[in-house]
């Protein structure tokens, strides 16, 4: 199988296209998904080779997008909805944390909620207000549910095609920032990608650090900055936020006792914090170090003038890490 | 302000309000074909009695520290009798939270809504009507489950429908607006039932909104609006055959708007004397379904003294039956809390189960 060198919006493209093909309940549907291709052209040509059946647009309503995927999930379909931009899903979390993560539990198993929902997330490319929010530890908290968030091209084809083929509600988190900044080889073989498993994307013996998303590709700069320094920083990518893979972060931090975690929402109640908490109750007396945060600031995201700001970047984060070193 | 000349007229509307039997049990004109059969008309009055036999017993039960907070449906049995009767068993209701007698007509046991009633999950795990949805507590938050129910159903191709039912105030709730809109636009298998028992909880309807009837709120999606008495069976189950027909046909969705009235408090949890007068109830009662149908019957000649009790008598039995049932279900483990939260539990969340399973005994 040919490989070829793909985008993140590419891979996302090709794993709906793959999942469409192989399984026809498969549903496509969300705003200007259809005839535009979406926003970000994550669906284009699905429209033109699936037809409206299979991928369609709705009206701009996106409390309704994810309630009517809850009920032609639970009636034996299995949608992959979009919402256009993170900043527009706060309507849909009535529906992810009232029905999506409760069916199946509230029914004892009798009904059940295999739904994916897909929005881009994240700021860094100069979007309009509202366009740039990552509340990702608003869903995280929500019980019954699953919050991926890929940070390559492969890994966003590999745990799309995972979120669409689980049996139970998936919100998908796609960083925009990078949907076109790197390439890489991507095999259309249809091959998912584990959830609920943090992958060690570089290895190291000075320090974790732990990101997601947009923050990975920071990290690993950072990463790459230090080892000119002799600091050696193994990067976790931690894609699925939950269910969080608590083994493969301990075994790191326990081997380098010193862990900086790096989120680019707000640091209050942000998921970074539930990191750190996880590292405070079962590697704590492994640490040299406390564990640090690179984080948004506690306010709102800025416009695009002084998003800058706002967004960690490697040069923060190789500070954090030097700092954390400090500690003998 | 330049204003061009003229205007055109877009719509002009008519909302057209259905009722057979009045509230002294007389029809006021003729009937619908089912009624002509007395079997027909004696099963909707034993689905009515049997749902306030439920009712008056699951309110004892919580009176006794029995049952949880419960949400009685006194005195709007004929919308939940009437609409399920109109139902097909292949249809999918959608419920709110207040239609024990759509459910138990179709099939759901007694003994499983105490069990939910009671604060037990398995009380929504059918064992029939397996397609039907639990009840929806944040209201109007399962309209938009019923036009993706609708949108399966289309796809599939057979010719059923999703049946949602709503109250008064649900229709002040956006994701009802962004539901119906939907539906007009899509053309889906889908009836809403409004049932407007002209209270959210102590905010009476005109209270809730200016618009002359809840059933013109379909007009804008492009959906058709009618109402009927909420309080005659026949009535309803008449009008909701109407709007599953149509969309069994391909003819889309219908909004009902049923006229009726909460007799009793919001809930076991309410005291509606705080806000409600009670020369008002008392009126109401002389509209209720069960004694109008009773009346009609009777009038008829179709139903005897002996008939009634007998009735009483098997509803009454049937409902102590499944209380009983209820009162012996054996408790759940307490690994329940996590067994049906994923198809398969999360490796992450095995150890919260564990403690829970190790503390069974607390």
């Amino acid at each position: 199988m040919a490989e070829t060198e793909t985008s993140l919006v590419e891979a996302v493209r090709l794993a709906l296209r793959r999942a469409l093909a192989e399984d026809e309940t498969v549903l496509v549907f969300g705003e200007d998904v259809a005839r535009n291709g979406g926003v970000f052209r994550a669906t284009e040509g699905l429209f033109a080779e699936f037809g409206e059946r299979r991928v369609r647009d709705t009206p701009l309503s996106e409390a309704l997008i994810a309630g009517m995927s809850v009920g032609v999930a639970a009636a034996g379909f299995r949608p992959v909805a979009e919402i256009q931009f993170m900043g527009f899903l706060y309507p849909a979390i009535d529906q992810l944390a009232n029905h999506a993560g409760r069916l199946r539990n509230r029914t004892r198993g009798r009904l059940s909620c295999p739904m994916v929902l897909r929005a881009p997330y994240g700021g860094g490319v100069h979007a309009p207000e509202h366009h740039s929010e990552s509340f990702e530890a608003m869903l995280a908290q929500i019980p019954g549910i699953r919050v991926v968030v890929p940070s390559s091209p492969a890994r966003a084809y590999g745990l799309l095609l995972a979120a669409i083929r689980d049996p139970d509600p998936v919100v998908f988190l796609e960083p925009k920032r990078i949907y076109r900044a790197l390439r890489e080889p991507v095999v259309d073989d249809g091959a998912a990608l584990p959830l609920d498993r943090a992958f060690v994307l570089r290895e190291g013996d000075d320090a974790t650090l732990v990101a997601w998303g947009a923050m990975v590709r920071d990290c690993l700069a950072a990463a790459a900055a230090l080892a000119a320094e002799g600091l050696s920083c193994e990067v976790i990518d931690l894609a699925s936020l939950s269910q969080l893979d608590e083994a493969t972060l301990l075994a790191s931090v326990e081997k380098t006792g010193r862990c900086v975690v790096v989120q680019e929402a707000p640091r209050h109640c942000g998921f970074a914090a539930e990191v750190a908490a996880r590292i405070a109750e079962r590697a704590l007396l492994s640490l040299q170090a406390p564990v640090a945060r690179v984080t948004g600031y506690d306010t709102v995201m800025p416009l695009p003038k002084l998003e800058h700001l706002q967004l960690p970047d490697a040069g923060r984060i190789a500070a954090a890490v030097r700092e954390t070193m400090s500690y003998r | 302000m330049a204003r061009q000349p003229g205007h055109s007229i877009v719509a002009r509307f008519s909302i057209e309000a259905v009722r057979c039997i009045d509230a002294a049990g007389r029809a006021v004109g003729p009937l619908p074909g089912f009624a002509a059969d007395k079997r027909e008309l004696a099963a909707l009055y034993r689905g009515m009695v049997l749902t306030r036999t439920f009712d008056q017993k699951a309110v004892a039960l919580q009176r006794t520290g029995q049952l949880g907070t419960y949400a009685s449906s006194l005195g709007q049995e004929a919308v939940a009798v009437g609409l399920a009767s109109a139902m097909r068993p292949e249809d999918v209701l959608l419920p709110s939270f207040r239609e024990h007698g759509a459910q138990l007509w179709r099939g759901v046991a007694a003994e499983e809504l105490f069990r939910y009633w009671g604060g037990d999950e398995r009380g929504s795990d059918f064992a029939a009507a397996r397609a039907d949805w639990p009840v929806s507590i944040p209201v109007a938050s399962h309209v938009p489950h019923a036009v993706g129910v609708a949108w399966a159903l289309q796809l599939g191709g057979a010719p059923r429908v999703a049946v949602c039912v709503l109250g008064d105030a649900a229709t002040s709730k956006g994701d009802f607006y962004e539901a119906l809109n939907l539906a007009g636009a899509w053309a889906l298998p889908v009836v809403f039932l409004v049932c407007n028992n002209r209270w959210g909880i102590s905010v009476p309807v005109e209270r809730q909104t200016a618009a002359g009837t809840l059933a013109q709120k379909a007009l804008a999606a492009g959906i058709e609006g009618i109402q009927v008495d909420g309080n005659d069976v026949v009535a309803v189950r008449e009008v909701v055959a109407g709007a599953l027909d149509k969309a069994r046909r391909g003819g889309g969705a219908t909004l009902v708007e049923a006229l009726t009235y909460r007799l009793g408090d919001h809930t076991t949890a309410d005291d509606a004397s705080r806000y409600r007068d009670s020369a008002e109830v008392s009126a109401r009662w002389h509209e209720e379904p069960v004694a109008r149908l009773r009346a009609f019957l009777t009038a008829q000649g179709l139903w005897s003294k002996d008939e009634e009790e007998a009735l009483l008598g098997e509803c009454h039995a049937a409902i102590e039956a499944a209380a009983e049932a209820y009162r012996a279900t054996p408790p759940a483990p307490p690994t329940a809390i996590f067994d049906s939260l994923f198809a398969t539990l999360p490796a992450a969340l095995e150890a919260q189960r564990r403690e829970v399973a190790r503390r069974g005994g607390d």
